[in-house]
């Protein structure tokens, strides 16, 4: 796709990171006229500006009812033509609105021309979900290994024992009581705290 | 065995009477097992709604009526056999709008009429110093906000497209957007009038009431072919709602009912702020002007929930008034026939009630009739748009 045949995209979002992760694929997939609003004041002003073809945004996003303002006859710079998408193409909304994103279009642009644009941004957003379970899990993780550590810690110095022999402990209780290792450790912190 | 039911709805006080029928447990006694989902965006609602995710909501009036008509997005007949509020907005002013209309003002500041002729006043020599038109805000295009605000500005002489500019804002913003000068006012529901005038940078102008005494203001919102297979289901949500809108309206409830409404997954704003809306004493002004109405809102009395489609045909009117829909016999029966007060009677087992006196009674502009909106119409002076 050249240059001046890419619609542009507006993605109206005020998580950089999640645009920034849409963004990349519109480009990758050769979209390259793809601009990223994530200031809320002013957000019609600055998409009348910017003039689009596309606008995506999140479902999420409160300003959604804003954009609603662009298909009203009085004020309207042009008359959008289409919105959301083709209202014969119940998958594709249902599509989109699972994934928690939309897409408006501006003018009259073709179907076959923002199925593309619309299916790489539910598998985006998707992706993006997917990360952020995965840092929430990774966070997690990272807590329970500190618990871990120092639940060790408490137990070397009360009873005397190596980092190994602590640790050797923490499992055997865990296994014993059918728990995982960072709820004994928990335990042992706050039993610890409350015999202080 | 029960039925479920995902209902979707704003966090608003208008919300009360769904929020109350399924907290209480109202629609799990009619065998009902809804799952209320809290909403950001009127666009949300209506999509949801109208692609089946949701099977009822909490919806603008307005928004109901555009979507059977068809008018700015996709066409998807919608039925309201309850009406969830009539009333409740409110206008607000920033401080230097309000000092300005007061210094132009001749007669009592509560008379609509008076503070939209002192508008003009203030619109027309900001003109003639050359500051910027004046921003009001409301929170969708299809709403009563719109029209109440367009209606009274228009009765002053002000052409709300001409001589000021107004824009959508979702309610969250409005306070923060006065404050900051991006808007002189707005006109919004409870509590966002309340918070501004608590923060000290605006002033309540107007009640809608004010305006016009009674207007449908939100409803419950279901897809006529899902009305048409679920016809036991939908009468008993009605039920279960009208139950929950007299048990609101009664004075002994309002403790436990504002509870149940000020829970952070419900409407979540401050407790004392929903009962100041439940009671209609909503402090006006940051000196501590109280202001009380018994029109300010009104969830289930004086026959408030049997939708009137006198109601519907007086905001399609608005809508052809502002451009937003063009004038037609037809279109006119459809905007009509969103309403059913004939469900309504069937759900609740009662007779039909000739309409109060005074449904359609606004401060200004020609007497309203249902059977003539196109003389209604060609008698305002700020007259209808090219749709």
């Amino acid at each position: 796709m050249s240059a001046d045949q890419s619609p542009k995209i507006v993605i109206v979002d005020e998580s950089p990171i999640r645009a920034a992760i849409l963004q990349e694929g519109l480009r990758e997939a050769g979209y390259t006229g793809v601009v990223h609003i994530s200031e809320m004041q002013s957000l019609l002003t600055r998409i009348y500006a910017l003039d689009p073809d596309v606008i995506l945004i999140d479902l999420e996003n409160p300003s959604r009812d804003v954009l609603e303002q662009m298909f009203q006859v009085s004020r309207a710079v042009r008359r959008p033509i289409a919105m959301f998408v083709d209202q014969s193409d119940a998958a594709s909304i249902q599509a989109s609105v699972d994934a928690g994103v939309s897409a408006y279009i501006v003018d009259g642009l073709k179907k076959e021309r923002i199925k593309p644009i619309l299916d790489l941004c539910v598998s985006r957003f998707n992706a993006f979900a997917k990360l952020q379970d995965e840092l929430a899990r990774t966070r997690s993780a990272l807590e329970e290994r500190k618990v871990i550590d120092r639940a060790k810690g408490i137990l070397m110095k009360m009873k005397g024992l190596t980092e190994d022999e602590a640790y050797v402990l923490l499992r055997s209780t865990a296994m014993r009581e059918k728990k995982r290792i960072g709820e004994i450790a928990q335990s042992i912190i706050t039993a610890s705290e409350m015999l202080k | 065995m029960s039925t479920a039911l995902h209902i979707g709805f704003i966090p608003l006080v208008d919300a009360a009477a769904l929020i109350v029928a399924v907290d209480k447990g109202f629609a799990a006694a009619e065998g009902l097992d809804v799952t209320l989902a809290r909403e950001v965006s009127w666009s949300n609602v209506r999509d949801k709604l109208n692609i089946g995710l949701f099977d009822a909501a909490h919806l603008l009036t307005p928004v109901a009526i555009a979507s059977s008509l068809g008018v700015a997005h996709v066409k998807v007949p919608i039925l309201a056999p309850f009406n969830l509020a009539l009333n409740g907005n409110a206008i607000t002013v920033s401080s230097a709008l309000h000092a300005a209309i007061m210094g132009e003002i001749d007669g009592d500041r509560f008379d609509p009429l008076a503070t939209a002729r002192a508008l003009a006043r203030v619109v027309a020599a900001r003109r003639r110093s050359g500051q910027e038109p004046l921003t009001f805000a409301m929170t969708f295009p299809f709403s009563t906000h719109n029209y109440q605000l367009r209606f009274w500005m228009a009765a002053g002489g002000v052409d709300p497209d001409e001589d000021v500019r107004l824009v959508v804002l979702p309610p969250p913003y409005m306070v923060d957007s006065l404050v900051s000068g991006h808007v002189d006012g707005f006109c919004v529901g409870a509590p966002w009038n309340s918070v501004a005038v608590d923060r000290g940078v605006g002033h309540i102008l107007h009640f809608v009431s004010d305006i016009l005494v009674r207007a449908a203001e939100k409803v419950l919102a279901v897809r006529q072919t899902w009305a048409e297979k679920n016809p036991d289901t939908l009468a008993a949500l009605v039920r279960a709602t009208q139950r929950a809108a007299d048990f609101i309206e009664h004075a002994d409830n309002r403790d436990e009912v504002v509870g149940l409404l000020a829970q952070p997954e419900r409407v979540g704003v401050d407790a004392d702020l929903i009962r100041r809306t439940l009671e209609g004493r909503l402090k006006v002004s940051s000196d501590g002007t109280v202001r009380a109405s018994g029109n300010y809102l009104l969830l289930g009395r004086e026959r408030a929930t049997r939708p009137d489609p006198a109601q519907a045909a007086w905001l399609y009117a608005q809508m052809v008034r502002w451009g937003q829909a063009p004038l037609s016999g037809e279109a006119l029966k459809t905007a009509m026939s969103v309403f059913r007060p004939d469900l309504y009677d069937g759900a609740l087992k009662t007779s039909i009630q000739p309409r109060p006196s005074g449904a359609i009674s606004a401060f200004a502009g020609p007497d309203f009739d249902p059977d003539d909106v196109a003389g209604y119409l060609a008698a305002f002076k700020v007259s209808p748009r090219a749709p």
